[in-house]
């Protein structure tokens, strides 16, 4: 086949219609359609633009949000904490003037960053998106090539709406066959992280693909696009099909009338290629999922809900067998004991990994008619007020104020304890979040990764618990 | 930017895999607006106790560590948050070189917009190198970057691969702001033409 009719994958058509020019060394200067920017990490990058006397490029391309510092109690009063304060203050002085759309605290809209591009429309099939947040992988179940950054490439897209990139190999993962009752997207990505390891995925952007991913929902993809990043992957991708275009159609930044019906021609033609060559392909089989969650202080460290904690000693290599008792001790667990019988003290459901509507429902269905158990302090975060707004409507937050949890305000929460949502020292979480490292939580604290459904069964158990055991 | 040259200085072992960028910088520290003043920081869970006080244990709070310019590590180092803090910290730290077998992608693009050299060799090559950096302070390595070698204290020469137009911007301290910019008549061109092609993707 000649060039230009080579098959090519998803992310290799998204890749070749951003560079704007290869650079000798193969680098490429890409362009960058959508910049999402959040206030922890874009200060500094406003700052260099000011020192240098330099505008943003396209404010029209990029749309800021603050949702990692901020409270979830009540924000009427504005921040208490001073440093979390400046940090949201300087994002909104930042965003007036140098023109650049903003969801304010007090708006609907205001969320998550990575649940605010979708649920606006920002996020589309084909473009590339970029964020000063390793999550940004999210925007990827729409079939858009999105990726993290650091602070001095936010400065370099806000000034030139490009960024300096060697093009990643492709992975695709094959999720095959119907996932199990009970089941979610959350264990069919901690289950491709227990496979391939927290580097995995490293110098890849995966696509997702196989008839388990075609059957989630649009919540469900972006679960598993947001842990890319925890498979040491630049960004996760699926395809877009008849469901990325149905959940796209009228949202606010969505193309409308005549744009749209081109917009989905083009985005029809994005699809990998018949007989596109990946470099890495990974195949899992969805009928042997079960329940997952974490053990340890990585998400590699994945063990079904029905098994117990693995044993260090019985690891061959040196260095992850000292690892791993370090792992056990930091997480206060004995090699054997049953996970179901791990009692928690907190219960966090919320996060960009699982604080959409659809995750708001299914841990509703644990919760409804069931108590909290005594001692446990469980949380519900939207990931946006539009999420929490829509939960209201539909009754979930009654569901979950009876049965004793916490209904908060949209935001990060404690995903990262940057605000005073925190674990306390030695505390233990059933958490819906991504991450479980060391202190991630709050200094000290112990993170169980899960889905939301196994988060809610945490909480009314005050244990970790087979979610199968409660629903049928 | 600083230019990197050649470094020769004190390396600590931190022979850990996964050391994510929370380990290096955790989430509370990330409050800042400024880049500078995170060193203090530095692998806080690690490096003081819950009452605030140095952990005698850790590496860098030992003699001659204390001063360490150059982290040799274990595999998937940076892995984790997208956060330039963890570069910032090291740098505040003083630390202008991590040697390890492999890099989260972020972390290791963040390393270069900084000044920071990540080189990234075989495990028993960093297996060799962490028991030079055991030998404290007997024992400081040399980074040459131009030569990409690593010269360990008994003379031997390690070659190390990098990129060479990120060797080019490190050597020279280059800002990639200003390279780019030279190229604004070639993304002008490219957004009239998507413009044209994708209207809604500009709408
Ligand atoms: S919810 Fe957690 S992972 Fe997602 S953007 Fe916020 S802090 Fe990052």
């Amino acid at each position: 086949m000649g060039e230009g009719t080579a098959p090519r994958t998803l992310f290799d058509k998204i890749w070749d219609s951003h560079v704007v020019e290869r650079l000798p060394d193969g680098t490429c200067i890409l362009y960058i359609d959508r910049h999402l920017v959040h206030e922890v990490t874009s200060p500094q990058a406003f700052e260099g633009l000011r020192m240098a006397g330099r505008s943003v490029r396209r404010p029209d391309a990029t749309f800021a949000v603050a949702d990692h510092n901020v409270p979830t109690s009540d924000r009427s009063k504005g921040i208490d904490e001073p440093e979390s304060r400046i940090q949201v203050e300087t994002l909104e002085r930042n965003v007036a003037e140098f023109g650049v759309p903003y969801f304010p605290l007090m708006d609907a809209r205001q969320g998550i960053v990575h649940i605010v591009g979708p649920e606006q429309g920002i996020s589309q099939p084909g473009l590339t998106i970029v964020c000063g947040d390793s999550h940004t992988s999210t925007h990827g179940a729409l079939g858009a090539l999105a990726f993290g950054i650091g602070t001095s490439e936010v400065e370099h897209v806000l000034a030139t709406q490009t960024l300096l990139q060697k093009p990643a190999k492709n992975m695709l993962i094959d999720v095959q066959g119907k996932l199990p009752f009970g089941c979610t997207a959350k264990d069919i990505i901690l289950a491709i992280i227990g496979r391939i390891g927290t580097a995995g995925g490293t110098g890849h952007v995966i696509e997702y693909a196989g008839e388990a991913i075609r059957d989630l929902d649009m919540a469900g993809r972006m679960t598993v696009c947001n842990m890319s990043i925890e498979a040491g992957a630049r960004a996760g991708l699926v395809a877009p099909d008849e469901k990325t275009f149905a959940y796209l159609k009228g949202r606010p930044y969505a193309p409308k009338g005549e744009a749209w019906e081109r917009a989905v021609a083009y985005w029809s033609t994005l699809p990998s290629d018949p007989g596109a060559r990946y470099d890495t392909t990974v195949t899992l089989k969805a009928d042997e999922i079960v329940p997952l969650v974490t053990w340890g202080t990585s998400p590699e460290d994945v063990v079904p809900i029905t098994g117990a904690v693995p044993d260090p000693e019985a690891e061959t290599n040196e260095a992850r067998r000292a690892a791993k008792r370090r792992m056990l001790d930091y997480m206060a667990l004995t090699p054997g004991t049953r996970m179901q019988d791990v009692a928690v003290d907190v219960v966090f459901i919320g996060s960009c990994t699982n604080g959409r509507i659809e995750d708001l429902r299914a841990a509703a269905a644990v919760a409804r008619g069931r108590k909290v158990a005594d001692g446990v302090r469980a949380m519900v975060v939207p990931g946006s007020g539009l999420v929490k707004r829509q939960a209201e409507e539909e009754g979930l937050d009654r569901i979950f104020r009876e049965a004793g949890f916490e209904w908060r305000e949209a935001g990060c929460s404690m995903c990262l304890g940057m605000n005073p949502d925190q674990l306390k020292p030695g505390q233990r979480s059933a958490s819906t979040s991504n991450r479980n490292f060391e202190g991630r939580q709050g200094p000290g604290g112990r993170t169980h990764l899960m889905s939301p459904a196994m988060a809610a069964a945490a909480a009314v158990t005050g244990r970790l618990t087979d979610v199968r055991q409660l629903v049928n | 930017m600083q230019p990197f040259t050649t470094l020769t200085g004190i390396a600590a072992p931190l022979p850990i895999p996964n050391i994510d960028t929370d380990k290096i910088i955790p989430a509370r520290f990330l409050k800042t607006i400024k880049r500078s003043g995170l060193g203090k920081n530095l692998f806080d869970a690690m490096r003081y106790r819950a009452d605030g006080s140095e952990n005698p244990d850790f590496i860098l709070n030992q003699e001659p560590y204390r001063k360490a310019e150059i982290l040799v590590a274990g595999p998937n180092f940076g892995c984790g948050s997208s956060r330039e803090h963890a570069p910032w910290a090291l740098l505040d730290f003083g630390i202008r070189c991590v040697i390890a077998p492999d890099f989260a992608d972020i972390f290791h693009n963040n390393c270069f917009k900084n000044g920071i050299l990540p080189i990234k060799l075989p495990q028993e090559i960093c297996d060799a190198l962490m028991e030079d950096a055991r030998l404290g302070a007997n024992a400081r390595l040399t980074v040459d970057l131009e030569r990409q070698v690593v010269v360990r204290p008994n003379g031997e020469e390690i070659h190390f691969e990098i990129d060479p137009f990120r060797k080019h911007c490190l050597l020279n301290g280059l800002d990639d702001i200003g390279q780019t910019m030279a190229y604004a008549p070639k993304i002008d061109a490219y957004e009239a033409k998507r413009r044209a092609a994708e209207p809604w993707a500009f709408a």
